[in-house]
Order: structure tokens, then sequence, then C-alpha cells
């Protein structure tokens, strides 16, 4: 097995998913699969290969340093399930 | 036409003698901009057109989540995918997480259009945040293909292709990570365009892989494909990615290949996975472009076909799993509520993502975990840097690479989708230019069974102009006849009564 099922619900505490145990199982199986293809990469020795993160050589791409304006408030709120002033609410953090 | 009442844009017919004329299965976008500048045809007549056929063939085909009912500008309709933020028309990016979600702001693309002109006529079905190679991952059900409502549009952007196929929106704009214009367009029988990355802004476009993800257009013709790209393209301080092109977007007229060098890699010829029907019509129209002049010859791309596939689902992945951390129920979307705040975060992820939105958050999640980092997500960037490599020396010798774009034509529904391996096999050949920032252009090339089969060309960075000179002049020779099969009686007849319109 290239993954189990540990792992498997470490990774999804790490990416807030809340799995049911079905779930749990299936991905199991299918992230074991799919691990294993993807693997092929380690065939390669690529130790003197620099990463390519971005296939665009730009670099250092500024803005103008002039002020604009931004969402408003109310606009930024919009879309937000709860609101509390111009706040948005959630349940308890801690 | 007979008229049918039918769903949502039965309140929105506005008939008249002159839409009744229009032959949305044929009409090209040039062709319907030349009827409203030369005032033939009103914006507003010209939309309502492309609501009577959406309201006639998208019960079946599905290819829009929502349509507008009025034109909004004086110019000629699109399509936009659901991926595209637009102001005050909700956008879900084909997702559970997302429902009721309306933007404040147009993305930059869409606001080109709109400068434009273009009205919007409605957002087109996707996979789930653009993950998928059939439509079958959209929460809202699966789109259909025009050629065979039992056959799958490709993916992710199928809605796009199916519309523009079925005569439901002249053209329209896609996304592609990883071959989410090429493949559905092949598998449509559409002309469709992944830019050079860094030529289209994405601001505002529902981020799956952001090393990878381009915008771009879809359409009948490729000189309309070139009319869209020359709309969309070009720097946008929005986007720090973007450039400006280093030269003008020319629409292509010519229907010679003399002096052309079209690099076919050798590795096509082994590959197993191209039906022969596919592989027949592809060889043909090599065939085609020999006897326009072109020279055609083998070039070698050997670690993209070994290595391009666990490379993008590597690197896909990892990218998607950041960028859909933001869907965690606070600001945007759908909520389920829960005692406390990560509860919630939890829940309302695990509620609003479908399975394949999972699976690569899992997968990327997984692959930049501490531990895991180098061996997967270092390693596949390093992988491709050779994949790039690669592509710049093919280019050296070769003006433009060919190959089919999807291995098969359009499958049934059902086939693939319990099998993500087998899902992503579809991308194969579409996915190493996507590595490497290189520009490729779907062009129908023949039938396989009564069914699309896509010419992939691929060029340098930059390489635009080069791929609509050739295909252009490709689609000449080929004469595909764009319009579904099983459509073309209805279409006929319309054009036959008002040939006096056109």
């Amino acid at each position: 097995m290239a993954i189990t099922r540990e792992q498997v619900q470490h990774v999804a505490r790490l990416a807030r998913l809340d799995l049911g145990e079905g779930e749990l199982e299936r991905l199991t199986l299918e992230l074991d699969a799919i691990i294993d293809a993807v693997s092929k990469v380690a065939e390669l020795d690529l130790a003197d290969v620099p990463p390519t993160s971005h296939p665009l050589a730009v670099v250092n791409s500024w803005a103008d340093d002039v002020p604009h304006g931004s969402l408003p408030v109310d606009e930024a709120l919009a879309n937000a399930p709860a609101r509390e002033g111009n706040l948005v609410r959630v349940p308890p953090t801690v | 036409m007979p008229q049918r009442e039918r769903g949502i844009s039965s309140a929105f017919l506005r008939r008249s003698d002159m839409t009744d004329g229009i032959d949305t299965l044929r009409l090209t976008a040039e062709a319907a901009i030349g009827l409203v500048e030369r005032r033939e045809l009103s914006a507003g007549e010209l939309h309502a057109a492309y609501l009577d056929a959406i309201g006639e063939r998208d019960g079946e085909l599905n290819a829009y989540l929502r349509i507008v009912p009025t034109a909004d500008g004086h110019g000629i309709p699109i399509a936009l995918k659901d991926v595209i933020s637009t102001l005050g028309v909700e956008t879900t990016a084909g997702s559970r997480i997302l429902a009721g979600y309306v933007p404040v702001f147009d993305a930059t693309v869409a606001a080109r259009c709109r400068a434009a002109g273009l009205t919007l006529l409605g957002k087109t079905n996707t996979d789930e945040f653009a993950m998928g190679s059939s439509t079958e991952n959209s929460a809202y059900g699966p789109t259909r293909n025009p050629w065979d409502p039992a056959r799958v549009p490709g993916g992710s952007g199928g809605g796009t292709a199916a519309a523009v196929s079925g005569g439901l929106a002249p053209w329209g704009l896609g996304s592609d990570t990883g071959g989410s214009i090429k493949q559905p367009s092949a598998l449509c029988g559409n002309v469709g365009l992944r830019p050079t990355y860094g030529t289209v802004s994405r601001y505002g476009v529902v981020a799956f892989a952001s090393s990878l993800d381009q915008v771009g257009p879809v359409a009948k013709t490729v000189r309309d494909t070139a009319l869209l790209y020359s709309i969309i393209a070009g720097k946008d301080p929005a986007d720090s990615t973007t450039v400006e092109l280093p030269e003008p977007v020319a629409l292509p007229t010519g229907d010679r290949l003399d002096g052309v060098k079209i690099g076919v890699p050798g590795q096509v010829a082994a590959l197993t996975a191209i039906e022969p029907g596919v592989r027949a019509a592809f060889e043909r129209t090599l065939e085609l472009a020999r006897e326009l002049g072109a020279e055609v010859g083998e070039c070698d791309l050997p670690l993209s076909f070994d290595y391009g596939m666990p490379c993008y689902y590597l690197i896909a992945p990892a990218e998607a799993s950041s960028n859909l951390a933001r869907y965690d129920g606070v600001r945007f979307g759908p909520r389920v509520d829960g005692e406390s705040y990560r509860a919630m975060v939890e829940r309302t992820r695990d509620e609003g993502f479908g399975d394949e939105p999972k699976r690569r958050i899992m997968l990327g999640t997984y692959a930049l975990s501490a531990g895991y980092y180098d061996a997967y997500y270092g390693q596949a960037q390093k992988v491709r840097t050779l994949l790039v490599r690669e592509h710049a020396a093919v280019f050296e010798r070769f003006d433009l690479i060919a190959t089919p774009t999807s291995p098969t034509v359009a499958f049934p529904l059902g086939e693939r989708s319990t099998d993500p391996l087998a899902m992503y096999a579809c991308d194969l050949l579409t996915i190493p230019s996507c590595l490497a920032g290189l520009p490729g252009l779907n062009v129908p090339c023949g039938l396989s069974d009564g069914l699309p089969v896509g010419l992939q060309l691929i060029g340098p960075q930059f390489g635009e102009n080069a791929l609509f000179r050739a295909g252009h002049a490709l689609e000449g020779a080929i004469g595909f006849d764009t319009v579904p099969e099983r459509l073309r009686r209805t279409g006929e007849e319309c054009l036959d009564r008002n040939r006096g319109a056109r």
C-alpha cells in the first residue's frame, strides 16, 4: 500500500474535510492507486535539474504605486452566510 | 421551426420574422457580427434567437447552468464557462460550495467581452472546479454531447463546447488547466484555443491550479477563435502573471502551408490508447498538410509521453489543494453550522465539495505534506523543467507539433466516471504542452463512427498566430461540417426557408 487509512485520516484533518467512514475507505483505495501511478516521477534522477514553478519568466511585476479604490464593505460582505455589523460572524474559534 | 414552450427560456421568447431566420447551428461569429454591423439584426434579436435555440435544445443538452434573458450590449452574444466571475450573475464553478454566489465584480475576461459589446447569453456547465474530462463531475448534472446525447461532451468545459456545437452560442470562453478547452472541443467538433500561459488574465476566474490555468476561446472556425482571442488577450494589472502580446493577433487568411515544418512525436505511433478511427483521421490530416505544402517530420517527446501525466497529477492537485482552501463557509457560499469554527469549516467542505475536488484536495495535501514534498511536488516541478526543455528542443527544428487532441472520440456517459485513472487518461495528449506553458489549438479533423476527431496543434510560446494560420489552412482543406449530423436536417430546413435573411 502506498498510503494507509490512518494517513488518509491525517491528510483529511490537514485539508479540513470531515470525511465519513465510507468516504475514508473509498478514498484510501483510490488515492493508493493514484499515488502508485504518480510515483513514477521518482524513477528519474533529477538532482541537478532546477524546478519550474511557473512556465513564464516574469520577474517582479509591480503595480503602479498609486492609491485606488477597493470593494466597499457591503459588497465585500454581500455573499457572507452570516454577518454582524461590518464583520463576518463565525462559530467560536476556541 | 415549431415553437416549444420549454423551461427557463420560454418566458423570454421574442420571435420575429428575422430571428426565425437565423440558423444558429451554422452562423459563425464573424457572420453574426456582419449581420449586426449592417443592421440586418439588432443585438437583442440575435440574443433572442440563441435563447430560442437554448429553449429548444438545452433541455436535452444541459450546456447552460443559467441564462441571461436580455442582451446587455450592442454586439453578438457569448457564453462563458461558469468558472468566470460575472457581475450580478451567479457563478458556481459547477460546485455546490458556491451555490448562490453572485460576484460583485466581473472577471477581466468578462469585462473585456462586455467592453467589446458582447452580450452574455449565460453561464455554461463545467466539471466541478474545472476538474474532469467529461463534465460528469458537475454538481448540477452532466452536459450531453450534441453529436450523440448518450455521450459526454468532454471536460471540463463541456458546457461551452456543447453550446457552440449545438448552436446555443456563436462562441464562448473556457478555461484550460490540462486540456479543459482542447479536449471538449475535440469531442464536440469545435475549434478551441488554449493560449500561451500568461497571455490571458485569470483575475476573477475561479482558480484550480494557478501555474497552469489559462482562459481561452471556443468557436466554430479558426478565424472566430482568433478574433475572440484578440478581445481577451493582453496584460492585466490585476493578474501579475500576464504579459503584453509580442505581436498583435492576425486573423488568418491563407490556404497554404508552404514551408511550415510540422513535427509529429514518434511516440504517437506507439501509443495504443489512440483509437484506430482517431489515428486514421489524424493521418489523413497529415496527408492534407503535406498537400498544402507543409513538411511533416518526426520529432521526439519521450519524457512528455512517459512522465507528463504523473507530473501533472502531482502539480495540479497540489496547487488545487491550496486554491480550494478558501472555500470555508466564512465569506461566501452555503455554510453548514458546527459547534466550533473548525467543525463548521470541516462540515461545510465535506458537504460542499463533490468527489473529484475531494480526491484532488486530498492528493494535493498529501503531496505537499511534511516528509513528502520533495519526493512528490518538488520532484514533479523538476520533471516539468525537463518537459519545458524537451518541447523547446523540438521547436528548434519544427514550427508546430501535431498530435490527436484526444486518444478517443466522445465516450458514453458513465463509462469512466467510477475510475479516476481512466478519466485522467483522457488528457494524456493535451497535458505535456500545458505543463510547458505552450499554446495549443484543436481543429476538428474528421469523424470516427460518426463522432468528431480533433487535431491538436502545439506552437512555441506566443505562437498563436502560427497556430491560427496553420489551423485556418487545414480547416479549409479538411472541410469539416461543425453541425452535428443528427441536427443537420433541422438546420438545412431552416436555411432553405430563410435564405433571404442571411
